[in-house]
């Protein structure tokens, strides 16, 4: 269970978490939904660790564990998981030998043995397959070359072969097709489980229709400002986010 | 063939200085201000990182040649070439020649391996590439961080010919490895490659200077490099192409990466050009690993100092897969991996 509990982050100066606060049970699918601006993908980054993104106050607890402590790859090992909005491209490494190195790379903090070269190839192939994803695409640079939907199963089939136990979505439906978006999600949904969280950041509502939330949460100004059940996500497509925006002062120039 | 080397190991007043142009960024000199004593007989101990692509071999230990210093290749030969230094404060000097004859295939297996501290070794080469002669080279270079070192190589490619070469640096104390080259006649092509990985204060010089002296050569050019620590890469590429040799195509790459705020990379590309129809072309590129990139790996589990090592490796290997020949390349690629 991930307990976020008045979690302050800055990136740089500038405060962009306000006093987060928030649960996620094992098994469960929370949606963060927000205008632009709010900090969602902040949220991504700063549960993830990246540098530069600086919790000044309050704390995050993954499994007992205190996740602010760890570095990125520890919290991976841990079995944290980000999927990028926007996932980036590493010329000169094959996405297999990425995703090997990074799994063993896992496996060995943890202690557990190391996976050989034909166990890990027969894994990939069943895992590409049910992502109807070209085998030979994953002896390219990872991502390099890759389109907006390719990049997006990338993500998916390292979720699928990482197998964490906390996920997080950044904006996972950003720049997908409708099919792309159905098989995308089709993915997501095969990783639900009931020891695993997943923690979906969207800006629309459309990705909800395919990956279902137990719970969805406004993040509006660094803070959750909402909460309540999936019909939250339709009554913010119907409204819009107005009603969570801070008030514009009468007579302000 | 003329000897063109005049450094002279036993003679303190030829050691180039940074009033040198050339030798700006590399100045002999103040590390050496005076003759080394002359480096004791030395033992060929281990069989050397290309002992397994056979061949012959010609071999220096301390500057004394173990056997020949002269080779002439015809048909298809490989050669190894192996330069061993293991001296303490002393200096030695080599001079191999190596001719290929025409039509033949020479795979010449370059090393320099450093043992001891703080010697001075000063090695030349002089080859030949007769008329459609096919020549592949490549140079491991492995000194201790206090050494330093002069390798020159002077390079004439006859018409037709092919001469390619990849020199793999780590650096020492002050090295630098020179070669001159010159299309001596019509439609020879060249590939003059290298790369660099430095640690430390450790500093590489890898200069050249292509000559395009009849028309229809080609001259292609990668050089990668990382500096960390305090190190620093020096490249200096020339490539001149004279009155006449039109239909030149000549490109020169260099990128490098600075992988610490200390680390220092000097990077002096040159394109001199008297004749009319020619194409050249020069990019060179400093910058630091992608922080993206890194992150994004540490994200999946990698470590920091492995995701460093993969962006590094994931880099320089560009170079080691432009190399020809399979066996050579293969080693290489190891040899590299394990200095990462």
């Amino acid at each position: 269970m991930l307990k976020i509990n008045n979690l302050h982050v800055s990136v740089g100066d500038k405060p962009i978490l306000k006093g987060l606060t928030l649960d996620v049970p094992a098994g469960e699918v929370h949606a963060i939904m927000g205008p632009n601006g709010a900090g969602k993908s902040t949220l991504g980054y700063a549960l993830s660790g990246r540098p530069g993104y600086e919790a000044t106050e309050g704390s995050v607890e993954w499994a007992g564990e205190d996740l602010l402590a760890l570095e990125p790859a520890e919290r991976a090992a841990k079995g944290v998981f980000l999927s990028f909005q926007y996932p980036i491209e590493i010329p000169g490494v094959p996405a297999l030998t990425f995703v090997r190195t990074a799994l063993n790379a896992q496996k060995r903090a943890r202690g557990e043995e190391e996976v050989a070269a034909p166990a890990f190839l027969k894994l990939v192939r069943e895992a590409s397959k049910a992502l109807k994803m070209d085998f030979d695409m994953l002896k390219r640079p990872l991502n390099v070359g890759f389109s907006g939907g390719e990049k997006k199963r990338m993500e998916i089939l390292q979720m699928a072969l990482l197998e964490p136990s906390l996920l997080i979505l950044d904006e996972t439906d950003s720049g997908l097709d409708i099919d792309a978006l159905r098989i995308v999600s089709e993915g997501v949904n095969a990783l639900r489980r009931p020891d695993r969280a997943m923690l979906v950041i969207t800006h629309y509502q459309r990705l909800l229709d395919y990956i279902k939330p137990d719970r969805v949460h406004v993040l509006a100004g660094g803070r959750i400002v909402a909460s309540g059940g999936p019909e939250l996500a339709l009554q913010l497509e119907a409204e819009g986010y107005d009603k969570y925006l801070p008030p514009v002062l009468e007579g302000a120039a | 063939m003329s000897a063109a080397f005049n450094i002279d190991l036993t003679d303190a007043e030829s050691f180039p200085s940074r009033r040198n142009e050339a030798w700006k960024y590399s100045d002999l000199k103040r590390w050496l201000r005076e003759a080394p004593q002359p480096s004791p007989t030395a033992a060929v101990g281990a069989p050397g990182p290309f002992y397994d692509l056979g061949g012959d071999a010609i071999v220096f230990a301390n500057g004394r040649a173990v056997g020949v210093t002269d080779f002439i290749a015809s048909g298809e030969q490989t050669l190894r070439l192996r330069y061993i230094s293991d001296a303490v404060g002393t200096g030695h000097s080599a001079g191999a020649r190596v001719a290929v004859r025409a039509g033949a295939k020479l795979l010449l297996l370059e090393t320099h391996e450093g043992a001891g501290s703080a010697y001075v070794a000063h090695n030349t080469l002089e080859l030949d590439v007769a008329a459609g002669a096919e020549v592949t080279r490549v140079v491991l270079v492995e000194e201790p961080e206090d050494a330093i070192s002069v390798s020159e190589a002077h390079v004439k490619v006859e018409a037709g010919g092919v001469y390619r070469q990849t020199i793999i640096a780590t650096g020492a104390k002050l090295q630098r490895i020179e070669t001159r080259l010159s299309h001596f006649a019509q439609g020879a092509h060249v590939q003059a490659d290298g790369l660099y990985l430095l640690n430390g204060s450790r500093h590489t010089d890898l200069t050249s200077v292509v000559r395009h002296m009849e028309h229809d050569g080609t001259t292609s050019q990668l050089i990668k490099g990382v500096a960390r620590d305090t190190a620093r890469g020096v490249f200096q590429g020339k490539i001149v192409v004279e009155r006449g040799a039109d239909g030149t195509d000549a490109r020169m790459g260099h990128h490098a990466l600075i992988a610490s705020e200390r680390a220092e990379i000097d990077a002096k590309p040159e394109l001199i050009i008297y004749a009319d129809d020619v194409q050249c072309a020069h990019g060179n590129t400093v910058g630091t690993l992608d922080e993206s990139a890194l992150f994004y790996m540490e994200q999946r589990g990698i470590p920091a100092e492995e995701a460093r090592a993969l962006l590094t490796q994931a880099f320089l290997i560009e170079v080691i897969d432009r190399i020809e020949h399979e066996g050579a390349r293969e080693v290489a690629r190891e040899w590299l991996t394990a200095r990462l």
